[in-house]
């Protein structure tokens, strides 16, 4: 059997005719005449690869790029960001010497194609960002989104995603503390699953990607580099599902738990003992990414010896071997001084641990195979410089006649006994039901820190065992507002993460964004986007959070029909002491119930539109952006000085679903009154944004009402806790056990 | 004078750090034991946390069984050391021998994390003193294997002796045979259990009750007073 030649750099300018598969590979033809024009001569197989990955939508952000800059340029002033965009993740400061690293990514695609792979590898990818920061991984929260609950496919997938986020992350030690779980038919062939993490270093430990001092040594470290996942980043990731093209199952990656924990502590480990100047974690777009990206940044170059990769398949191409997003793999760069030091402890944790190149004089990446050069480029082309577009947007025709679909004038329930109904619907339906037969496959006490896991309003994790210094984090998007209006559904999805945040007297910090929308090349689509951007840079603006960095996710459409705009926003927050924390669950009967904020008649996009009507059409609430900041403050200080024992934001299904959420946790029912101004529908359904409901000790009242008074934020008395039911004076009474009964008893059904 | 308790950590243990903290909070020294290292540092008592030791890829617990560091824990605990088996622990002290039946995957197939409802149903062991018999308490569960089986015979041995140390009440949460949580030995020095109680020892955090603390007081006092 003949062999033919290895596609050499010299090769490669001796053959410029022979024609390579940029196509089929996901480059556009313009994008393979950039590299040709970059290089001087065509690219070999190996440069052609990584450019291919490194370019695709998910790497380099091509159409999304010219909108996420807005993040940068409106960002506002903060004392609190130490590390910005464009690392591994964010760094925030968050007092007493610590630092907390967070970020947010999507693994929708791979999810649907094999749910508990593609959402256990989404674990494990955004753990090792935080890794390569140079934290400890404290916890973990997951996002997501589904098709109809009673749709026969999602129970295929959620219950794959599930176990496969719980089958990873449990494995870890990572605590899961919070996210969302969302049914609507727009997800039915593209359920997002967004998986969020947050990382615990003190200040001095942070660490970055980059390759600096020639002679230092690159390490690779992990799991070794086998066939999956080839090609996952240009592949699945960048294109639509079009069900003529044969099965993509094989690009999947399979992920090890096992020894990514490993890779976690001997990391760790090695940072400790200060033994690492750069460092890359290996996710989409494998080898190719680490070693570009770890170059570009770097002061010097590269040069790597691809046959010193340990493999699992011998038989894997160089191009291969760059493309391969095997898990569980990082890049380290190390003094030579240093090497043995690292390599010892890779071996005491029985992590392979290989030297595969070193950092250069020059400005090139260049990769060797069987003794020829395969790649030499400038590894900022790979990296940073690929192509950007300026995609057409437009708004929608349909927009308008969607908005004129006024929700406030469907048809109300009409009599006390409809009310009631109604109500036991909405805390019944899949959307508002208890999501706890799926957060119980989650461990959330691991690490022996959790303060807070769901269903509170967001998760709290202590930093500081001594002090008490801790971090909360909430993450929130709404679909269905960002649909009727992106711009405001942006800003919504921002403001409920704060104010969930803040209702458990955390202090919101910074934000970072998983942005899950359809096809670029649609102008609409486009246009959701840019709007949504446009809101949430914003919205961080003026609620002082600056975006520390995030992810975008597009293509989420079969054929024509896209996901509704999905921005998917984290808020982190910092708590002194988190002896001081707030809960949801109503303490002790006698307590007075409060409604903060305004109410108005506001159904665009509500809960109760879509239960009762089935329907999505208007306006989404209005958003006060001042307001929320105003909520914020004064439930970060009842919480501090003791005013408050338990405190609920509302969202999606309006006041009632979050009293009787209150209700259920606590096992105490609760008294309402329907105050003057309102009638019972709109007190009990309007989602309003920029509210809360707060237990008030009555020994509290007085300095409770003074604060609210003194700072101008609407205050209303609704109510008391009391009882085995909620009751709803001149309407109606539901026992707790009906109301547990239908609000616990609905994803069993569907799912187990 | 406190007692030292060695926590073992093979690769893949998740709630040692956890585990030393709880024996720190209860007042005594914990001390770190590597899997790889026979020595146990002349610790007065030891405790086997939870995680997935090597994956658990094979059945839980099988490997670890094998670890350098297990060679001498078997030894001390036939000899009276106390041993304190929490989750993966208690499979490991199952495969080891040092206690009777096995686990097997949760009858419902899924992952199950919840604040758990036990009795104890023996004060009598090493780990349990501080509690009283038929105690109920609450104690983070969390397991994927948590499904407790032995033969007919092993399980009326165990009721007969009082050996069934801890039972699920109102809830069984993994099928396991007579709603058994945890066992002790004939001697009452070796102890496992499903739930956690490292996670139960501070206020405030996860559940927010201390049911777990009396656990590593037990111990600290018999070490202490003898």
């Amino acid at each position: 059997m003949s062999r033919t030649p290895l596609d050499t750099v010299e090769h490669a300018a001796a053959t410029p005719d022979v024609e390579l598969p940029w196509a089929e590979l996901g480059l556009k033809k313009d994008e393979y005449e950039r590299v040709v024009e970059i290089l001087g001569r065509r690219p070999t197989g190996a440069e052609l690869a990584m450019y291919s990955v490194m370019w695709s939508e998910h790497c380099s952000y091509k159409s999304s790029k010219v909108h996420l800059r807005q993040f940068g340029e409106k960002a506002p002033e903060s004392d609190a960001m130490l590390v910005g965009i464009g690392e591994n993740a964010g760094v925030v400061d968050v007092g007493q010497g610590y630092a907390v690293t967070f970020k947010v990514e999507s693994h929708n695609h791979p999810s649907y194609v094999e749910p508990y792979q593609g959402a256990a590898t989404g674990v494990g990818g955004i753990v090792r960002d935080i890794i390569a920061m140079g934290a400890r991984p404290v916890a973990v929260v997951d996002p997501l989104r589904f098709g109809a609950a009673d749709h026969p496919d999602t129970k295929r997938v959620l219950p794959g995603v599930v176990a496969g986020i719980g089958g990873y992350g449990n494995c870890l030690g990572l605590p899961n503390i919070g996210g969302e779980v969302v049914f609507d038919a727009c997800y039915q062939g593209n359920p997002l699953v967004n998986a969020g993490a947050i990382g615990v270093m003190r200040h001095e430990d942070i660490h970055l990607a980059k390759a600096s001092g020639a002679g230092n040594k690159v390490i690779l470290y992990g799991a070794r580099t086998g066939g999956d996942g080839i090609g996952g980043a240009s592949i699945l990731a960048s294109e639509t599902f079009d069900d003529a093209k044969p099965s993509k199952r094989p690009a999947v990656q399979v992920g090890d738990p096992f020894q990514e924990k490993l890779l976690i502590e001997c990391t760790l480990e090695a940072f400790a003992e200060k033994l690492v100047v750069g460092i890359q974690d290996l996710g989409a777009a494998g080898l190719s990414c680490a070693t570009s990206e770890l170059a570009s940044n770097g002061s010097g170059g590269m040069r790597v010896t691809l046959d010193d990769v340990p493999l699992r398949d011998s038989t894997l191409s160089p191009e291969e071997i760059l493309m391969s997003e095997s898990q569980e793999r990082m890049c380290a760069v190390v003094e030579p001084g240093k090497v043995d030091r690292f390599l010892e402890i890779c071996e005491k944790w029985d992590v392979i641990a290989t030297v595969i190149g070193e950092v250069t004089d020059g400005d090139r990446l260049e990769i060797y195979w069987h003794g020829g050069k395969i790649v030499d480029v400038d590894p900022r082309t790979v990296a940073h410089e690929g192509p950007v577009y300026e995609r057409p947007y437009a708004r929608p025709d349909w927009q308008d006649a969607l908005q004129a679909d006024d929700a406030n004038k469907l048809p109300r329930p009409r009599t006390s006994d409809e009310l009631k109904d109604q109500v036991l619907k909405l805390v019944g339906s899949p959307n508002q039901a208890s999501k706890q037969w799926i957060t119980q496959q989650y461990d959330h006490f691991v690490q022996g820190n959790t303060v807070l896991a769901q269903p509170e309003d967001s998760g709290m994790i202590r930093v500081d065992e001594e002090s008490g210094l801790g971090v909360a984090i909430a993450t929130d998007g709404n679909g269905r507002y960002a649909k009727l209006d992106p711009y405001t559904g942006a800003q919504l999805a921002l403001a409920e993460a704060y104010r969930n945040v803040a209702t458990t007297g955390a202090k919101p910090l910074a934000v970072s964004d998983c942005l899950n929308f359809g096809s670029p090349e649609d102008p609409a689509v486009m246009w959701q986007f840019a709007e949504a951007v446009r809101g949430l840079a914003d919205g961080c603006r003026q609620l002082g959070t600056p975006v520390t960095g995030g992810n975008v996710s597009l293509y989420n459409q079969t054929g024509e029909a896209a996901i509704h705009p999905t921005p998917v926003v984290a808020v982190l927050g910092v708590i002194d002491d988190v002896a001081r924390r707030t809960p949801v669950a109503f303490q002790e009967d006698g307590q007075l119930l409060y409604l903060l904020g305004d109410t108005r008649e506001e159904f665009g996009g509500s809960a109760w539109s879509q239960v009762i009507h089935d329907h999505l059409g208007g306006l989404p609430p209005k958003v006060d952006l001042e307001r929320e900041r105003l909520l914020g403050e004064i439930l970060i200080s009842a919480s501090r000085d003791g005013m408050i024992d338990s405190a609920h934001d509302l969202s999606d299904g309006g006041l009632v679903q979050a009293v009787v959420e209150s209700a259920l946790l606590g096992g105490k029912g609760a008294r309402l009154v329907v105050p003057d101004g309102l009638d019972a529908f709109t007190f009990l359904f309007s989602e309003s944004a920029g509210r809360a409901v707060v237990a008030v000790p009555r020994s509290e009242e007085v300095r409770f009402n003074d604060m609210c008074g003194a700072r101008g934020l609407p205050v209303t008395r609704i109510g008391v806790v009391d009882g085995d039911a909620v009751e709803v004076q001149g309407e109606f009474t539901l026992p707790l056990a009906d109301l547990r009964e239908a609000h616990e008893g609905t994803i069993p059904g569907l799912l187990a | 004078m406190t007692a030292r308790i060695g926590v073992v950590t093979f690769p893949g243990s998740l709630d040692d750090r956890d585990t030393q903290r709880a024996i720190r909070v209860a007042g005594a020294e914990p001390v770190a034991l590597w899997h790889k290292d026979k020595d146990l540092k002349q610790v007065d008592a030891v405790v086997l946390c939870g995680g997935f030791s090597y994956g658990d890829y094979l059945r839980a617990g099988a490997i670890a069984r094998f670890s350098p560091v297990m060679d001498t824990v078997i030894d001390q605990a036939k000899a009276g050391l106390p041993v304190l088996g929490i989750c993966n622990g208690f499979q490991i002290l199952t495969e080891a021998h040092l206690l009777p039946g096995g686990m097997l995957g949760n009858d419902h197939l899924h992952f199950i994390c919840r604040d758990q409802k036990l009795r104890v149903e023996n004060a009598g062991t090493a780990w349990t003193s501080d509690y009283t018999a038929g105690q109920e308490i609450h104690i983070p569960l969390k397991n994927m294997d948590g499904r407790y089986v032995a033969d007919r015979r092993t399980l009326d041995e165990l009721e007969a002796e009082g050996r069934v140390a801890f039972r699920y009440v109102d809830f069984n949460p993994n099928g396991s045979l007579n709603d058994i949580a945890g066992i002790t030995n004939a001697a009452g020095n070796v102890v496992g259990l499903m739930p956690h109680p490292e996670h139960a020892v501070e206020p405030l955090i996860g559940t927010g009750r201390t049911d777990g603390l009396p656990f590593f007081t037990s111990i600290l006092k018999k070490l202490v007073n003898a």
